[in-house]
């Protein structure tokens, strides 16, 4: 079985996402405050953060499917905000998203949902679609799931569907959204080493929004943490454990540190469960 | 006070917002028509969705109109002596009228519902916000077909139900109370003249258009809902809106198009 983690803090190429200065709100409340962050070719970075602190807003912002009211979200050089519609669909198809409930169109198969890429992109013949999904399915372990429905898989096997769906067309950058969200241990550590073996492979950036703490840090070159509408910093995995800054010792106490904050708490606890 | 006109600003804005957003949509939705490449298959899939499957219930009301039709005709018109009358009576009421709203009434209960549905719970599970990340459209993907199917089938059904239902009056006139069967029909061919059918095929062709537009713009924008458009009764809520418009503005456009084409 191969082994997960690697040397992080990787340098990378040239930046191929930047969020300068990004402010979005919804009504009253502002999700993103002047957010800033840079994300280059080549790396895997990890977004964490608490519920609600918005992570996957700022996911949003890097696929295009929200406009900040302020700043610019610049992908291959481009502001996302101010691009037309076909110069966005140009970024997006460099793009590769598996997504939180994975979004499969549940009334095709497996095998029309990982081919649909390449049949709406491509001018490739039936031929070739087939070799290329087959390819795909069993890159990902699973071989012979292509003629069943989504409903019919399990949500481990949906996930490692969506990823082959993600990376059919070889994209630049690859977004996750919360990948491993209700998943078993075992289950999880299987999309772990895919995203592992393939990222290896096809050489993309990576974009993981993740709570998954600290396991998603074997695989981040790079993690910044979102909280109260900042990005308050941008670490390597070693110095963001290490980190001084109480917005992140307080996220890393609240996900790595024990259930209870004191020995009498946890005895309270106990004994109350016990009365 | 403030409140009351505070309320009548909302929800003026918020009409307005959602006007303006389904106008830009048919726009992208017309653009995907035009825009290569095109593919024959999802439109026929969309065109057996739409059309097809909604034969068995185009028959069978447009038979029990043309029956109802030529009941109440016959009861009208013997009244004056002019049974006669009967066919131009049937003919001219299916043809202008009853053919094309009816027609688009169950096809707005039987596909615009289905629609509407379908696209909500894409929208709800991502899979629309997938196929943007795809960088494909999803007016020309998903929307482009439904837009084409519908402006193809509801003249179609529209025809299917004006025959059956002239049949079916053809049946209570002269099958049930012996009207002259040449007068029947050569009272409506002397009385239905082309625009009469030039009228019925207009407002089937809008019709359709109405209906998909409706339908599919109120699931695609499901997540803007006021009324909270997220999860299982979100989209059963707005698929009722969805119904409920698209009839009302089928009865609207059916008196607009009647009193310019009249």
């Amino acid at each position: 079985m191969e082994e997960i983690g690697k040397e992080t803090g990787k340098e990378g190429g040239k930046p191929i996402i930047e969020l300068i200065d990004v402010v979005k709100s919804f009504k009253q409340q502002k999700v993103l405050d002047r957010v800033s962050l840079t994300i280059r070719e080549g790396t895997t970075m990890v977004i964490v953060g608490g519920s609600g602190q918005g992570k996957s807003v700022l996911l949003k912002h890097m696929l295009g499917l929200l406009k900040p009211d302020q700043g610019k979200v610049l992908v291959f050089g481009r502001d996302l905000a101010r691009v037309s519609k076909g110069e966005l669909k140009d970024v997006r198809k460099e793009y590769g998203v598996l997504f939180q409930n994975v979004a499969l169109f549940d009334s095709m198969t497996v095998f029309d949902n990982v081919a649909l890429p390449l049949r709406e992109r491509t001018k490739l013949g039936e031929n070739e679609i087939r070799a290329q999904v087959e390819e795909k399915l069993s890159m990902m372990d699973l071989e012979g799931t292509g003629e069943k429905y989504p409903a019919q898989l399990s949500g481990g096997m949906k996930k490692r569907v969506g990823l082959a769906r993600a990376l059919i067309l070889n994209p630049r950058i690859v977004f996750f959204d919360e990948p491993t969200t209700g998943l078993d241990v075992s289950r999880s550590n299987e999309i772990y080493r895919l995203f592992y073996k393939t990222q290896t492979r096809l050489k993309y950036t990576a974009v993981i929004v993740s709570h998954d703490v600290p396991k998603i840090f074997k695989l981040a070159d790079y993690v910044a943490l979102v909280a109260d509408g900042k990005i308050q910093e941008c670490l390597t995995p070693e110095d963001f454990q290490l980190s001084e800054n109480p917005a992140i010792k307080s996220f890393v106490k609240e996900t790595m540190g024990p259930i209870y904050s004191s020995e009498e708490e946890e005895m309270g606890f106990y004994e109350a469960d016990q009365r | 006070m403030m409140k009351y006109l505070e309320k009548i600003g909302d929800d003026f804005f918020y009409y307005l917002d959602q006007a303006g957003r389904m106008g830009i949509f048919l726009f992208h939705c017309l653009l995907g028509i035009l825009k290569p490449p095109y593919k024959l298959g999802p439109t026929i899939r969309q065109i057996h969705f739409i059309g097809a499957r909604s034969l068995f219930v185009i028959l069978f009301t447009g038979a029990f109109t043309g029956m109802v039709l030529a009941l109440q005709g016959y009861y009208a018109l013997r009244k004056v002596g002019s049974e006669g009358f009967l066919g131009s009576a049937v003919g001219l009421s299916l043809i202008r009228e009853l053919g094309p709203v009816l027609t688009a009434l169950m096809v707005v209960g039987r596909a615009g519902s289905a629609i509407c549905a379908e696209i909500g719970i894409m929208r709800n599970s991502e899979q629309i916000d997938a196929l943007e990340c795809m960088a494909i459209d999803p007016h020309k993907y998903l929307m482009a077909p439904k837009f084409i199917a519908g402006i193809i089938s509801l003249p179609l059904l529209t025809f299917v139900f004006d025959v059956i239902g002239i049949f079916g009056g053809y049946l209570v006139g002269v099958g049930m109370f012996g009207v002259n069967e040449g007068a029947y029909f050569q009272g409506m061919y002397s009385s239905v003249e082309w625009r009469d059918i030039h009228m019925g095929i207009v407002k089937s062709l809008v019709f359709g258009l109405l209906i998909i537009w409706i339908a599919a713009s109120k699931g695609y924008f499901l997540h803007f809902e006021r009324s909270g458009g997220f999860g299982a009764e979100g989209v059963s809520r707005t698929t009722t809106n969805a119904v409920v418009l698209s009839s009302v503005t089928i009865l609207v456009w059916n008196y607009l198009i009647t009193a310019i084409l009249l």
